[in-house]
């Protein structure tokens, strides 16, 4: 099989899940383990070598390339989306209640659909190497997304959030398609692999050039919630049904790191852009960090926090990129998943029994179900960066190139501030798990996919914890 | 055999979580540790070390080893543990979290000593501190909750500037191995030795950043108290002689003089703070914060002077002795707790009459803190004393340290008042409502103490039994 066709494929199976959800009647959350089980099918096909004889046809070559980066971030896509289905299997409760209002699931079969499309683009998104394609993917994940996010058509924060998505994202595709637009117009052709080639000669215009580029990084800044176009990041993702936030939070921030890194790595690589490319992005990362880690102190609900902790989390990325290291971010970008994942898993089940995303909501749940709160308590201290989880890595590789490659040191104060501060309000919520008494002392009943999940999300963060060398391997 | 060490209180940490019987599988897995080590001391060649690659780029290694001041610490580390383990009472129906962390805690301190690699140091270190804030938090007595946030806020903190310290200091020297450790470009070690300065400082409660401590003492668990204050807290000691002294001397000798305000700091200022102490715990967690200075004292002798021979062998005896004695100190004012239910100085009094054992006992290890001849503590601190000296010849001027020295030999004063008034007070003099019925301290609390008492006892007569670890 070619390699670029499991994008066709995973596009087809969301044709025919989409079938299948029209004509069927009954339980519709069934759908969400029908599609994850079919993803798990395309995820083993990624696992899989590309046949090396049937290469990618030519028409298709500019577009797409299948090389091992990409393959990481499919893989990272299709996990994630995965696991925002069995989320979603769980979360159905909630669902149900704010699209029908009443016990009828019937117009909840399409959340089970739409990720496999997003996961589609996500895909393609991995591999695009041409401007035109990248812009292409990017708008089949975010309009995926507009309809996902304003899913909960009863909840007024799920429609406004919608609302918000809608406006800024198309704000941030204008950007995006104005500076392709330049870009194309200082370098003479949207196929990214030309660049270096032609940044080696003269005949370009640098300032159109780096007026382009300052028009795609705000564009991407929106994508991977980067100041100064990080304002939307925690309104949708409070108002969000639980598992899009997480899916936006993984899935769609990793996309657009790598796309970011598609697009920036030619520039970046050549001398005459790289030093002023490097300052703006250094600066943004700085910016990033203070304001996703500062405002994340006072926050005291867990799904809001999550969001200004995703602001932070992109900050570091920030800084990983602008020191090109692209390998140690994408560990980060795959550590993260499991972290965050692991987090939102607990936010939904508490969503779903407690109807609060407050962190009062997690009181004494050290009582209520221990394992549940271990679970909690291992990816608070991998987010914060703990040593001996994976999220400890993430951070160390990034700071390690930062050192070494002599990044100033305001921004590595701040770095280090920023993980301090982060220290503080992850584990505020530990705090509120075993320090304080819960409203309701019964024990809290732990559905069996989010326990299996978490298990294996708890076994991944520990293991890569020890033993990161798997994960690096997979970048090679 | 190395492994072995960190790996049975670990798995038994695992198996009481698991359903296996808590007390005694913590005693077990404690007495198992002390014959380990006893054997890898005994034995050179079957504690060679014990490498196994974690990580191709950067090289990191889960490596151990056992030389040195690590040897000294890993002997305090298992006696303390051992001690830990039967010391206190636990709340009904919490023992597995209780003797859980207790060995979580132990196999954090013992990996972080025996590591030879930076980053297994660290993040051992780490693995310690969250059972301590998550004990603190839950099982604590008192102001837990305040206590317990503090410490966390605190030590993360520092942890944080250390690690900055020491991913700077490793990308100078290319490697985490600490056998690869060498002095760094002179123009990076003021930096690295102030972020190092910090980071193992606030671990150390270096004065000001110091009064997380005898908060976090007061309430936390009796054996998490000990552990901290006898084992853990060795850590930030341990870091600075290893890997400060040697990446950056230069720098620590830059720093000298703010060392050695700040360690006065600790012996002077809270040194005065404990002696207005009104409760037994505080007063314990003050003067733990208080001798942390004479230790420091010995790393500034060192600091101004690399080739002072005898700083390295003060620090190091002091270390352990100070481990033993708090520790002992700790746990038996949780017996006075529960004898008397009080540990309000004031409403104490006359102990000696009605637990003698006891009396005795906590005389001794007061004695031993103030730094009675005879026992460990004071070889120690007269061994800091004649460091702070060992560069001075009469009719020079004198440096920093010696000036500093001077002045730090006031703290004994201070000690022996706060000590010995808490003695007096709660001890001696009528028996008053609290103490009229407290029974003596029976024969299992006795075990611990006696085994800590003896150690300060030998050690205090024969240093060199600790101190011969370091010639080779």
């Amino acid at each position: 099989m070619q390699a670029h066709l499991i994008e066709f494929i995973t596009v087809g199976f969301g044709l025919v899940l989409l079938m299948i959800e029209a004509f069927t009647k009954g339980n519709k959350s069934q759908i969400g383990l029908v599609a994850a089980a079919g993803l798990t099918v395309i995820l083993i096909m990624l696992f899989c070598p590309a046949p090396s004889c049937c290469p990618v046809p030519e028409w298709m070559e500019r577009f797409y390339s299948d090389n091992q980066t990409a393959r990481f971030y499919k893989i990272i896509a299709v996990i994630s989306t995965i696991l925002v289905l069995l989320m979603s299997v769980d979360f159905s409760k909630v669902l149900t209640k704010f699209t029908t209002g009443d016990d009828d699931d019937s117009a909840t079969g399409e959340f089970y659909c739409l990720p496999v499309f997003a996961c589609a683009g996500l895909m393609w998104m991995a591999s695009a190497t041409d401007l035109v394609s990248i812009f292409v993917s990017l708008e089949l994940v975010t309009i995926t997304f507009y309809v996902m996010v304003a899913f909960m058509r009863r909840n007024v924060g799920s429609l406004e959030a919608g609302v918000k998505y809608l406006i800024l994202g198309a704000l941030s595709t204008g950007f995006l398609v104005y500076g392709i637009a330049w870009i194309y117009g200082a370098m003479g052709t949207t196929d990214i692999s030309l660049y270096a080639e032609i940044l080696a000669g003269d005949s370009y215009n640098q300032s159109h050039l780096l007026f382009g580029i300052a028009l795609i990084l705000i564009a991407l800044g929106f994508k991977v919630g980067a100041v100064p176009m990080q304002l939307w990041i925690p309104d949708v993702y409070q108002g969000a049904p639980t598992p899009i936030t997480a899916f936006l939070s993984v899935a769609s921030k990793a996309a657009g790191f790598l796309v970011l890194m598609t697009i920036i790595s030619p520039f970046l690589a050549s001398e005459l852009t790289s030093n002023s490319i490097c300052t703006v992005l250094l600066i943004m990362a700085g910016a990033t960090l203070l304001y996703g880690n500062l405002a994340a102190i006072s926050q005291s609900n867990f799904k809001r926090l999550l969001a200004y902790s995703s602001i932070a989390h992109a900050g570091f990325l920030l800084m990983g990129v602008a020191t090109q290291d692209y390998v140690s971010v994408s560990f980060y970008l795959g550590s993260y998943l499991l972290m965050t994942f692991a987090a939102f898993f607990v936010l939904a089940l508490i969503r779903s029994e407690e109807d609060s995303d407050e962190l009062e909501a997690f009181n004494g749940l050290g009582k209520r179900n221990p394992a549940l709160a271990l679970a909690l308590t291992v990816a608070m201290a991998a987010l914060a960066g703990v040593p001996l989880t994976a999220g400890f890595w993430g951070k160390f590789f990034i700071f390690k190139s930062a050192i070494e490659n002599g990044v100033s040191w305001w921004l590595l104060s701040i770095a280090f501030v920023s993980v301090a501060a982060g220290f503080y309000y992850y584990l505020k919520v530990v705090k509120a798990m075993y320090w304080h008494e819960p409203r309701d002392p019964s024990p809290m009943r732990l559905p069996i996919i989010t326990k299996c999940v978490l298990v294996i999300l708890m076994l991944g963060i520990l293991l890569f914890g020890v033993w990161p060398q798997p994960i690096l391997d997979l970048l090679k | 055999m190395l492994l072995a060490l960190i790996l049975i209180p670990l798995l038994a940490a695992i198996g009481i979580l698991g359903g296996l019987p808590a007390r005694l599988s913590a005693v077990v897995a404690s007495l198992a540790n002390i014959l380990v080590a006893t054997y890898a001391l005994s034995c050179p060649a079957c504690s060679d070390g014990f490498s196994l690659q974690v990580l191709a780029d950067p090289n990191i290694n889960l490596s151990l080893g056992i030389t040195g001041i690590s040897a000294i610490m890993v002997i305090l580390s298992v006696i303390v543990t051992l001690a830990a383990v039967y010391s206190g009472k636990c709340p009904e129906g919490r023992e597995k979290l209780w003797y859980s962390s207790t060995l979580f805690i132990a196999a954090g301190a013992i990996g972080a000593f025996l590591s030879t690699d930076v980053f297994f140091f660290y993040a051992f270190h780490e693995l310690a501190l969250i059972p301590t804030f998550l004990m603190i938090g839950i099982l604590g007595r008192g102001d837990r909750k305040q206590a317990a946030w503090k410490i966390t806020i605190y030590l993360a903190f520092g942890s944080i500037i250390l690690l900055a310290g020491l991913l700077l200091a490793t990308a100078h020297t290319g490697s985490f191995a600490f056998s690869d450790l060498k002095e760094i470009p002179v123009a990076a070690q003021n930096t690295v030795a102030l972020l190092l300065i910090i980071g193992f400082g606030t671990l150390v409660s270096l004065f000001p950043l110091h009064s997380w401590a005898a908060p976090a003492y007061a309430s936390a668990p009796t054996p998490v108290a000990m552990l901290h204050a006898g084992v853990m807290k060795k850590f930030g000691l341990y870091g600075l002689l290893v890997i400060g002294m040697k990446v950056a001397p230069q720098g620590m000798l830059h720093w000298l003089p703010w060392i050695c305000v700040l360690l006065l700091g600790n012996i002077i200022w809270v040194g005065l703070v404990t002696i207005n102490q009104k409760r037994l715990d505080l007063m314990l967690g003050n003067s733990s914060v208080m001798h942390m200075g004479y230790i420091f004292l010995a790393i500034a002798a060192l600091s101004a002077n690399p080739d002072n021979t005898i700083a390295v062998p003060a620090a190091v005896l002091l270390m352990f002795a100070h481990g033993i004695s708090i520790a002992l100190l700790f746990s038996l004012a949780s017996v006075v707790e529960q004898k008397t239910g009080t540990l309000e100085i004031a409403q104490l009094g006359g102990l000696a009459k009605t637990a003698p054992a006891l009396a005795f006992l906590f005389g001794l290890a007061g004695m031993a803190s103030i730094g009675l001849p005879g026992l460990a503590n004071f070889a120690g601190e007269v061994m800091v004393f004649f460091a702070g000296f060992a560069d001075w010849t009469p009719g020079e001027s004198m440096g920093w340290v010696q000036i500093t020295t001077i002045i730090a030999l006031w703290g004994v004063v201070i000690s022996a008042v706060y000590m010995l008034r808490a003695y007096r007070n709660s001890f001696q003099g009528p028996l008053v409502k609290a103490t009229e019925n407290a029974s003596d301290i029976h024969n299992c609390e006795k075990i611990p103490s006696y085994i800590l008492a003896i150690t300060l006892l030998v050690v205090g007569i024969y240093p060199k039994i600790i101190l011969q670890f370091l010639s080779n």
